[in-house]
């Protein structure tokens, strides 16, 4: 069984739906990515998952099942109890997360004493050991530091031990080093894979970054527009992207591994913006797809299975990559 | 060889930290030739947006010498700066916060035209109309205020506003770090058709190298408020000497997932302490005791290339 499973998820806020009829589950100890560009609905996936959606937001269809129980039927309390001890969650920008006028340890001590009968001695002690699993150095001492003392990528370490602090089973990590510089990224992105081996937890990783993709995740959901538009294992996609969408991001990006420079080839764009596609009928991409056919405006396509653990909202792109395959093959 | 555009040199520039000085910009020399694009990277916090600021003059410097076209700006009062700072620009990072929220498009770009007294009313509206289907907005942009536009248009309206003053630099301060991928593409390609169409010199700040090395001629490293390497963009991408900008380069992730990944080459982050001898020795893989006592200065390691290691 799945470690938790979106089902047909539907988000609406007052005047647009921002995720639609998302489906997708996560496997115990995988890291998937959930990759869109902003305003696609990938964080308001997430904080659906933490029953943490805004006020006037309407979770009009859907399910979410942690270890077969639906969290959308749970009560306050008992999500309470399903929070930081067993999903947590980090986000992108570690100071306005952190709690300024309390020390670190005595916020990461909350948490602990939240969930489990402990003493303040025990959680000050288990504190230390959280700040030294996520390498801060001199734990002891740095405990009693304030957010502001540390670094943006120290404070990001901070944010990881209070959220592995209860052993969670799934830990969402939204954007979780885009605030950060590269040298920096490398670090807390490596030490987020130590730990969900070390720990056995998942990792649901957001991000906007193909590159972090390839580099840290197992398996990828691209969002667009608020639906998942391709499903896939890591190398599979990064081998051959399916959906014109996915295409189109890998293309947009400067290759790091290609010497590239503007005086000899042009970069590929992806034309048009996400907004080109509102109030129409079809694929919520067709206005900026390059292969767009009469058919794609009538209906948005839905998932369709392309290999074992690869799907694809595109119909006219899987023809076409199968007729391909028919000439070769 | 042809007098550059713009001209800096051993330039400094300072803040007051509370009762202490931080040193953004530390004795910083370089060149924009006409028609080139240099690009600046460094990390968060390594003073190339003080840099980039210092050169237009928003920010005062307390040593060095700024030369555009000839002319020492470095000490120019106002009223004779005003002349030059049309023929320097900039493009920011934050295309909303870069707008006034209460003003149409055509405002902003008026506002610009009639402080530097650029042409009567019809040569202004003109020249509006046409910057704003040059940067490839829709004709009806004048008369549209900030939040009728998404993400990339706006960033287009901040190269409308640099550009219809018809200057000869442009400092570019992260132009698409705040932008979705599908967009930065097309920011990208704008600018390099721009460029190339109206013979535009860039300073293109940026905290990606792969963007850098994509956008730029030539390439700045700067770490701690020093330069530390200096090269044509294929040769820094050939053979990096400085180990910050190996370790750059190393730090960037690959989209292809078998290509392996190795332990960051680097540990910890920038830090301001400014002891003896190499700024970037309490990070470096490679340090000695040499790199502790004595600073690197900046020196030749090959034609037009130069770094501040004493190993490189």
């Amino acid at each position: 069984m799945s470690l938790l499973a979106v089902e047909n998820l539907t988000v609406a806020f007052p005047g647009h739906v921002a995720v639609r009829e998302v489906s997708f589950a996560i496997e115990p100890g995988e890291t998937l990515a959930l990759v869109g560009e902003s305003g696609c609905g990938k964080s308001v996936t997430a904080f659906s998952m933490m029953r943490l959606l805004p006020p006037n937001a309407r979770v009009v269809t859907g399910r979410i099942l942690l270890d077969g129980a639906d969290l959308m039927a749970a009560s306050p309390a008992e999500m309470r109890e399903v929070r930081g001890k067993k999903i947590s969650l980090i986000q992108q920008e570690p100071m306005t997360s952190l709690n300024p006028v309390l020390s670190i340890g005595t916020q990461i001590g909350e948490v602990i004493r939240r969930h489990e009968k402990v003493s303040r001695r025990t959680a000050r002690a288990r504190c230390i050991e959280l700040l030294d699993l996520v390498s801060i150095p001199d734990a002891h001492r740095r405990i009693d530091d304030y957010p502001h003392n540390l670094s943006g990528g120290m404070r990001q370490r901070v944010m990881i031990a209070m959220a592995v602090a209860c052993g969670p089973k799934l830990l969402i990590a939204d954007e979780p080093t885009t605030a950060l510089d590269v040298t920096t990224q490398a670090q807390v992105l490596d030490l987020l894979d130590d730990l969900r081996r070390r720990l056995s937890m998942a990792v649901l990783l957001i991000t906007h970054d193909l590159g972090v993709v390839a580099q840290w995740a197992d398996r990828i959901n691209v969002m667009y527009a608020g639906r998942i538009v391709e499903q896939a294992a890591i190398r599979p996609f990064f081998a051959q992207p399916m959906h014109p969408y996915s295409r189109g991001l890998l293309g947009a990006r400067v290759d790091v591994d290609a010497d590239e420079h503007y005086s000899a080839s042009r970069l590929s764009e992806i034309p048009g913006s996400v907004g080109s596609a509102a109030g129409e009928a079809g694929c919520p991409f067709a206005p900026r797809c390059p292969m767009v056919e009469t058919s794609c405006r009538v209906v948005p396509p839905s998932l369709l299975a392309f290999e074992a653990g690869r799907r694809v909202a595109c119909p006219v792109s899987l023809q076409a990559v199968t007729l391909e395959a028919a000439r070769h093959g | 060889m042809a007098e550059p555009l713009l001209s800096v040199r051993d330039l400094h520039t300072r803040y007051a930290v509370g009762k202490q000085v931080l040193r953004a910009v530390d004795g910083v020399s370089f060149e924009v030739g006409r028609g080139e694009t240099v690009g600046l990277v460094g990390e968060s916090g390594c003073g190339k947006s003080t840099l980039g600021k210092t050169v237009l003059r928003l920010v005062p410097s307390v040593e060095g010498a700024i030369v555009l076209d000839g002319a020492d700006i470095t000490r120019l009062g106002d009223g004779a700066m005003a002349q030059h700072r049309r023929r320097m620009q900039m493009i920011f990072q934050d295309p909303f916060g870069s707008l006034n929220p209460r003003q149409t498009i055509r405002t902003v770009l008026d506002t610009a035209l009639k402080v530097h007294r650029q042409g009567d009313r019809a040569e202004r509206r003109r020249r509006m109309t046409e910057i704003v289907e040059r940067v490839g907005l829709p004709a009806d942009a004048l008369d549209r205020y900030p939040h009728e536009f998404s993400g990339g248009q706006r960033q287009r309206i901040g190269i409308a506003r640099a550009l219809v003053l018809r200057p000869a630099l442009i400092v570019c301060d992260e132009p698409v770090s705040a932008l979705d991928v599908s967009i930065q593409a097309q920011i990208l390609n704008l600018l390099v058709d721009l460029k190339r169409d109206l013979g535009l010199s860039y300073l293109f700040i940026s905290h990606d190298l792969s963007v850098v090395r994509y956008f730029a001629d030539r390439v700045l490293v700067m770490y701690l408020g020093r330069i530390v390497e200096s090269a044509s963009h294929a040769t820094l991408w050939r053979d990096p000497r400085h180990p910050y900008t190996k370790a750059l380069f190393a730090a960037l992730p690959s989209t292809d997932p078998t290509h392996k990944r190795g332990a960051p080459p680097i540990k910890g982050e920038l830090t301001t302490d400014l002891s003896s001898g190499c700024r970037f020795c309490s990070r470096c893989p490679a340090a000695t005791d040499r790199c502790r006592s004595e600073e690197p200065l900046l020196r030749s390691v090959g034609e037009g290339h130069h770094a501040a290691c004493h190993y490189a």
